[in-house]
């Protein structure tokens, strides 16, 4: 009770700062800006395609491809995941980072609040601010569903996978940010880890064997594929969680090893 | 009593760098102990370790009964930290600031803004509750730091400089903040500043390289560490003679005119003077105007245990 208390307080705080510094603002303003665009020209490239189908004499299997989860909303999510890859680290940067440079961290970290409850406050706080920007873009499928019929199955599996991308990417940037001292580091630290969790499974194309496997089952891309084609599978769902707990006990064990170093 | 701090050689290393080399004191409950050293002694390490914020090397050391590796969230419980040169959050305003504390420190939601606004109106920041704090001076952060300290009431107080960068006025009411603290709290502070200390403290615990190099109140620091006792006379006579004649007096090692017919009389030892000094000023036929001990201050003390250390 008394950890959830603390994980609480600090998960208001962390909030409290989001919203009063303008890095909320700005990573918003600019993740809507790119996802209205996509989303839009998306549409727009759907709705020129159908109508070419409708003039000429429609061909069943050209038919059966078109439909708005795999012309809108599937190039859509692919996309979204690229502009998460930049976006996360700036919301992830300062969690630990700037506590340490500014010396805060004596006083977070001589309160009665457990190591765990300070992780979990901070990871939840940017994980709600990434929610907040994904519930904006909501507002485009309700918008698309004034003109046709769309499948929220699909939708919905795309969301999630997306959520569970997103939570991925903060808790390695959470990780990043407990390294250093310098945001702009754990900044350019998180993004590189994230690119390099985007790309492992590439190396299965050059060919792969057993490793080339296992490689593929590391990348985030693979198994956040499959969210985006609407299919919910447990191992993709086992996959991120448990990435998002590996490295928020990573993150855990930098901050114990504070204490003894220092 | 009960027994507030306790610790066994209490060692912390920073590389290959020994900040404080087995430390063993003990702090009462309730008691005010004052930590005195020169920079770089081990007094904000020694602090930073109690709190809990830096293990120790080697060593333990006991808060209020838990240890403060072991039990490191029970210590954190029972103590309110104010960090040298204190760093807040600059985003948030002074309250919002309160209010993280509070909760952080486990206030009862129903007693948040009760104890919110008590510690507001001990530490004078009623004006400012609204303002950000990177907005606010010197002054008013190093209270604000105090005021988050207060917060629930911790039966321990670590402060580490609490009147650094304050001005003479704010320095006063600090000090009669952390005096109306004694007997409800136990209160370590620390501090280069000498009469500060002889005036809050109970006790001293003098640190030079790490270690302690005195522990006691201040009146019998002054007693065993000023090295001979010194008596201040005034009297009316033809002042090199006096001097000449005081000087002769069995005992006396050094006599310093003051002017104005006042003589400052240092004893070779730890002799009474005051008689045999008394007797020779009348027996001459002067008059004698006054006489008094002249106690040892605090930096005298200070600078002599610092130095022998060093010889």
């Amino acid at each position: 009770m008394k950890s959830l208390n603390g994980c609480l307080a600090l998960w208001r705080k962390e909030l409290t700062v989001y919203f009063a510094t303008p890095i909320f603002y700005i990573t918003g303003f600019f993740f809507l800006v790119l996802a209205g665009y996509f989303f839009y020209t998306n549409v727009l490239y759907y709705s020129i395609i159908s109508l070419q189908a409708a003039q000429q004499a429609s061909n069943p299997q050209v038919a059966a491809q078109l439909n708005p989860t795999q012309m809108v909303y599937r190039p859509l999510f692919a996309v979204l995941a690229i502009v998460l890859l930049f976006l996360v680290p700036l919301l992830t940067m300062r969690l630990l980072a700037e506590e340490k440079r500014s010396g805060t961290a004596e006083l977070l970290f001589t309160y009665p609040i457990s190591d765990w409850a300070v992780i979990l406050g901070k990871f939840l706080a940017a994980l709600l601010v990434y929610l907040i920007f994904l519930a904006f873009t909501a507002s485009y499928s309700l918008a698309l569903t004034l003109v046709t019929r769309l499948d929220w199955g699909a939708i919905g599996a795309g969301y999630l996978g997306l959520i569970l991308l997103g939570a991925s990417a903060l808790a390695l940037g959470l990780f990043a940010s407990s390294l250093t001292e310098n945001q702009i580091v754990a900044g350019v630290v998180g993004f590189a880890l994230l690119l390099l969790f985007w790309i492992i499974g590439w190396v299965q194309e050059l060919g792969g064997g057993g490793l080339g496997k296992a490689f593929q089952y590391l990348s985030l891309l693979d198994h956040y594929d499959n969210f985006t084609k609407g299919v919910i599978d447990t191992r993709d769902l086992v996959y991120c969680l448990s990435f998002i707990f590996f490295f928020l006990f990573l993150t855990k064990r930098q901050l114990e090893s504070r204490r003894w170093r220092a | 009593m009960a027994i507030m701090i306790e610790t066994q050689d209490l060692t912390k290393y920073y590389g290959p760098t020994l900040a404080i080399d087995r430390l063993n004191f003990e702090v009462a409950a309730g008691e005010i102990v004052g930590f005195l050293g020169p920079n770089g002694a081990g007094k904000t390490t020694t602090l930073k370790v109690l709190a809990g914020f830096l293990s120790p090397t080697a060593g333990t050391a006991r808060i209020n009964g838990f240890d403060v590796v072991n039990e490191s969230l029970k210590v954190r419980a029972s103590l309110g930290y104010l960090p040298e040169n204190v760093s807040l959050y600059p985003d948030l305003t002074v309250t919002q600031l309160l209010e993280f504390a509070a909760r952080a420190k486990g206030v009862e939601a129903k007693q948040e803004k009760s104890e919110i606004q008590r510690v507001t109106e001990a530490c004078g920041l009623e004006e400012v509750r609204r303002t950000m704090v990177a907005a606010l001076s010197k002054g008013y952060r190093q209270r604000l730091g105090l005021a988050q300290a207060l917060l629930n009431q911790p039966p321990l107080l670590i402060l580490d400089e609490p009147t650094i960068g304050l001005d003479p006025s704010q320095i006063v009411e600090i000090r009669t903040l952390i005096k109306n603290l004694e007997g409800s709290h136990t209160v370590v502070l620390s501090s280069h500043i000498l009469p500060e200390v002889s005036q809050l403290c109970h006790r001293v615990i003098i640190i030079n390289r790490g270690q302690i190099v005195a522990s006691d109140t201040p009146e019998n620091l002054s007693r065993q560490h000023g090295h001979g006792s010194r008596v201040m006379l005034a009297v009316r006579g033809p002042e090199a003679k006096v001097a000449a004649t005081l000087q002769a007096v069995a005992g006396v090692a050094q006599v310093v005119p003051q002017g104005d017919g006042r003589f400052l009389v240092q004893a070779g030892g730890d002799q009474e003077l005051r008689p045999q000094l008394a007797r020779t000023v009348v027996d001459q036929g002067w008059e004698l105007l006054e006489l008094k001990v002249h106690e040892f201050s605090l930096e005298d003390v200070f600078l002599n245990l610092v130095t022998e250390e060093e010889s």
